[in-house]
């Protein structure tokens, strides 16, 4: 499973993903924002930071880097797509995701670990994890309060696109959403960051899951530590 | 073609929650400005464009405002525009 990792001027947590991703048995390599292609990946990661400084508004001179043209036609055609932090604001200013992430409630950068809670396994982010299960996930952002109009929202519940709720809501995000999918269910934004939760001794392991389904691996449990292992042939 | 001077002012959508002009609005009544009232924040953005014409100049400035300099979903922008010097 080759996944490509985008990096905009900016980005901050490329490496972790990877790391992450190699942990999990995948092979990750980056790909760069200036680049047309995206080349042999069967998924797409567009990881956190501040790409381009976030000047004007995160994600939005990001949408428009060269990459993002090649990332539309990806997930267009159902090609697994996950953005994480500001992979998530990225992918709202593209379109792939409806709604936006506005300024924290309080107007505080959050940096703490949070619980959340799997909402549905019917998305690339989730098809791994077990309905219901409650992860602990660090988050680290200024921008996180999703928002989206009556509609949208309505819309996000009927066809149960909200994927990650927050047991108790840090940011103001509109009915706790911590992330959400596409229509198609192959596009995933979310703010938490699993790829920072892959090892107990990193204080958790619940992001093993989430990139485990994205991976398309079995996750199992294996001495108190979740690992995960290609799937093979699935 | 002509240059126009433009000024565009991007604000947060009356329905969403502004926190740092709520934040200021709290703080006026201890400085003494207890009238001042509906305090919003936002962004001011400054730039000439060259145009045939000032409804061509409008219609370019409010496309630009739509694709990138605004996000819909949350941000209305006002467009102020004049001779350009």
């Amino acid at each position: 499973m080759k996944v490509g990792v985008v990096v905009f001027p900016g980005s901050n947590c490329e490496h972790d993903v990877v790391e992450a991703i190699a942990l999990l048995g995948g092979d990750a390599q980056l790909v760069w924002h200036g680049d047309r292609a995206l080349g042999d990946v069967d998924a797409v990661v567009l990881p956190g930071g501040f790409a381009h400084g976030d000047y004007l508004r995160p994600g939005a001179i990001a949408r428009f880097s060269p990459v993002m043209e090649a990332v539309v036609e990806f997930a267009n055609a159902g090609g697994p797509v996950v953005g994480i932090c500001n992979g998530f604001q990225v992918l709202t200013e593209a379109g792939l995701l409806p709604g936006a992430l506005q300024k924290n409630r309080r107007l505080k950068f959050i940096c703490t670990t949070v619980e959340v809670r799997v909402e549905t396994t019917e998305s690339t982010l989730t098809r791994r994890a077990t309905a219901g299960s409650v992860l602990r996930l660090p988050i680290n952002h200024f921008e996180g309060n999703y928002t989206c109009s009556p509609d949208v929202l309505a819309e996000l519940r009927a066809e149960d696109r909200i994927v990650l709720r927050y047991l108790d809501n840090p940011n103001g995000s509109v009915d706790d959403i911590a992330g959400i999918c596409s229509a198609g269910r192959n596009v995933c934004g979310l703010m938490p960051h699993p790829e920072r939760a892959c090892d107990t001794i990193l204080g958790s392991a619940d992001g093993v899951p989430l990139l485990g389904s994205l991976l398309g691996a079995r996750v199992v449990v294996r001495k108190g530590r979740l690992t995960a292992s290609p799937a093979s042939g699935a | 073609m002509s240059t126009y001077a433009v000024l565009v002012e991007v604000t947060l959508r009356p329905d969403v929650a502004d926190p740092q002009g709520a934040t200021i609005e709290r703080s006026l009544p201890a400085l003494g400005f207890g009238e001042v009232a509906g305090v919003r924040v936002g962004k001011a953005i400054r730039f000439t464009v060259d145009a045939a014409d000032e409804p061509a100049a409008r219609a370019r400035v409010e496309e630009l405002c739509r694709r990138f300099l605004t996000n819909p979903v949350i941000e209305d922008a006002t467009i102020n525009l004049g001779p350009g010097s």
